[in-house]
């Protein structure tokens, strides 16, 4: 049962086509990526799932429309976006204040995921005071805590260095086990695609079609020694592939 | 000696800091010095600055008396003008088409020459304090409302996007992003409107007042007393830095987050 779906979705920005036709859907409990390269148009998709922008083709969820922007999604933006002048107990409670929650009862709420989150200790600190990986978990932390039906993550790794990336990619694929969040990511990492989804929607370049939709049949927890390592590689190596050689002939198997 | 070093440090680092200022403002008052008892030239041309202090002294009561309706006007001006620049800053920002009518209207506004506009705004208004606040807020009201619009500009687009996504309206967003996004524009805007309102207030009681120090300075200088008007320069000059101090204390007060982050970069953990 597919809680998110997109059915020939379009954007154009002025005279600049950007998504030229992209249909998905993403399940319940379901762990998505959208892979492409960077300027194809994988942001603009979540300007358009968020309601910043609007676009052509169809958007549902949970079969009804999606006009309410509001309600269904957790976003996590390309940049942390942490407000510099809160704390992070502040900034980790933002989306409930929003939602009208009183602050004392956010604070409650939130107060017990800091060590999940490995921010233990730092709920009065600000984000200035955090490293960048510690920045990207109290980010995440703020958009799960909202208790939306879906998390939409942007890139939520990019900026960081290779050795913490791969840390908390660890880390959230850990922390998705337990809680089994409806997710869509966006990135351009395909290690990390292949890591953290069960299914990869491979974009083209701009305008962004879908070229490949890429079930990943690892087992997990996706700790990936042996048999599950050489079969992650050749997944990374065939996907590289679709990205790098792109092949109109082959056509995509998605239509 | 570690807890006398600890309490001795925050005065010994502000030392180093004004170090090079105290330097360079002692060795061009002792040039002066030189200069005003060695050339022969006239204290009623140049005046010693033993000579400016001297008098200051004994002038005190009189250059008190005539600050306190500068440091009135300076302040009544200024708030007017914040007051207005945060208004209309709110509202540029709510309704973009009115930036396009009202900036050439103020940019106009700050190309007036002081000199003419003075007398003109004295004689319509008196010389009471009303043309001083006028002329304070005149010249401070642009450059904090450009500070303050353009500091609701600087707030990340992906904040706005994600705000909205959690079902922020647009107050909300104004309250909870922008406006303190724009504290840093506000605050750099502050120091330097600061300044240019103490020598608005002056250039407003030099064209007509009944008190002011720049109706001494004029005063003074009608009576061939240069050193009563470097007198009153002094003064004007330390009205000015004490109000400029005040706006970095404020800021610091105000944006805590600054501080802390400059202090414990370097000695983050490490992810
Ligand atoms: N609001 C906008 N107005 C005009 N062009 C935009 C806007 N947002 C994005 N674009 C353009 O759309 C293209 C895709 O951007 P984006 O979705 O951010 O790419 P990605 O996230 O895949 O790196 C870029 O060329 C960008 O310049
Ligand atoms: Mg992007």
């Amino acid at each position: 049962m597919s809680r998110l779906e997109l059915r020939h979705v379009r954007k154009a920005f002025g005279g600049l086509d950007v998504l030229a036709d992209i249909s998905l859907s993403v399940g319940a409990g379901e762990f998505v990526s959208i892979l492409g390269p960077s300027g194809a148009g994988k942001s603009t998709l979540f300007q358009l799932l968020t309601g910043a922008e609007h676009g052509e083709g169809e958007m549902l969820f949970d079969g009804a429309r999606l006009d309410d922007h509001g309600r269904h999604f957790a976003f996590m933006p390309q940049r942390d976006a942490l407000m510099p002048w809160r704390r992070i107990l502040d900034n980790a409670t933002l989306g409930l204040e929003v939602q009208g929650i009183r602050r004392k009862a956010a604070r409650a709420r939130v107060a017990p995921l800091f060590a999940e989150f490995g921010l233990a200790g730092f709920e009065r600190h600000f984000p200035a005071q955090l490293s960048g990986g510690m920045r990207q978990r109290a980010a995440l932390l703020r958009t799960v805590v909202q208790e939306r039906d879906m998390l939409l993550l942007d890139e939520p790794f990019g900026a960081l260095d290779a050795l913490t990336r791969t840390a908390m990619q660890r880390w959230l694929e850990q922390m998705w086990r337990h809680h089994r969040w409806t997710a869509l990511l966006i990135t351009h990492d395909v290690r990390e695609a292949v890591f953290l989804s069960d299914r990869i929607y491979v974009l083209s370049a701009r305008p962004a079609r879908i070229v490949r939709e890429i079930e990943v049949p690892l087992p997990r927890p996706r700790s990936l020694g042996g048999d599950a390592a050489r079969q992650a590689s050749a997944l990374e190596a065939e996907i590289l592939d679709i990205i790098l050689n792109p092949n109109p002939s082959k056509g995509h198997d998605h239509d | 000696m570690a807890s006398s070093s600890v309490a001795s440090r925050p005065i010994a680092s502000l030392l180093v800091k004004a170090g090079p200022a105290i330097i360079s403002v002692g060795l061009l008052l002792l040039a002066w010095e030189l200069y005003a008892s060695y050339s022969g030239i006239k204290p009623t041309i140049l005046p010693a600055p033993s000579r400016v202090f001297e008098q200051a002294m004994l002038n005190r009561e009189a250059l008190v008396d005539n600050a306190i309706p500068t440091i009135r006007a300076t302040l009544l001006g200024f708030a007017c003008s914040l007051s207005a620049a945060f208004a209309l800053s709110m509202l540029v920002d709510f309704f973009q088409p009115l930036r396009r009518a009202l900036f050439p209207v103020f940019i106009v506004s700050q190309t007036l020459p002081l000199v003419a506009i003075a007398p003109l705004v004295v004689l319509w208004f008196g010389f009471g304090l009303a043309p001083k606040i006028m002329l304070v807020a005149l010249v401070t009201f642009f450059p904090m409302l450009v500070a303050l619009v353009e500091g609701y500009e600087a707030t990340e687009a992906e904040v706005g996007q994600m705000l909205r996504a959690m079902g922020a309206g647009r107050w909300r967003i104004f309250v909870l992003a922008r406006l303190p996004s724009a504290l840093p524009y506000f605050f750099a805007g502050l120091r330097i409107s600061i300044t240019y309102a103490v020598v608005g207030a002056i250039f407003a009681e030099y064209a007509g007042a009944a008190k002011g120090l720049g109706i001494y300075m004029l005063n003074a200088k009608n009576n061939f007393r240069p050193d009563l008007v470097l007198a009153a320069v002094g003064v004007s000059a330390a009205l000015t830095l004490v109000l400029f101090g005040l706006t970095v204390l404020l800021q610091r007060l105000a944006m805590p987050w600054e501080r802390a982050g400059k202090e414990t970069a370097g000695k983050r953990p490490w992810r």
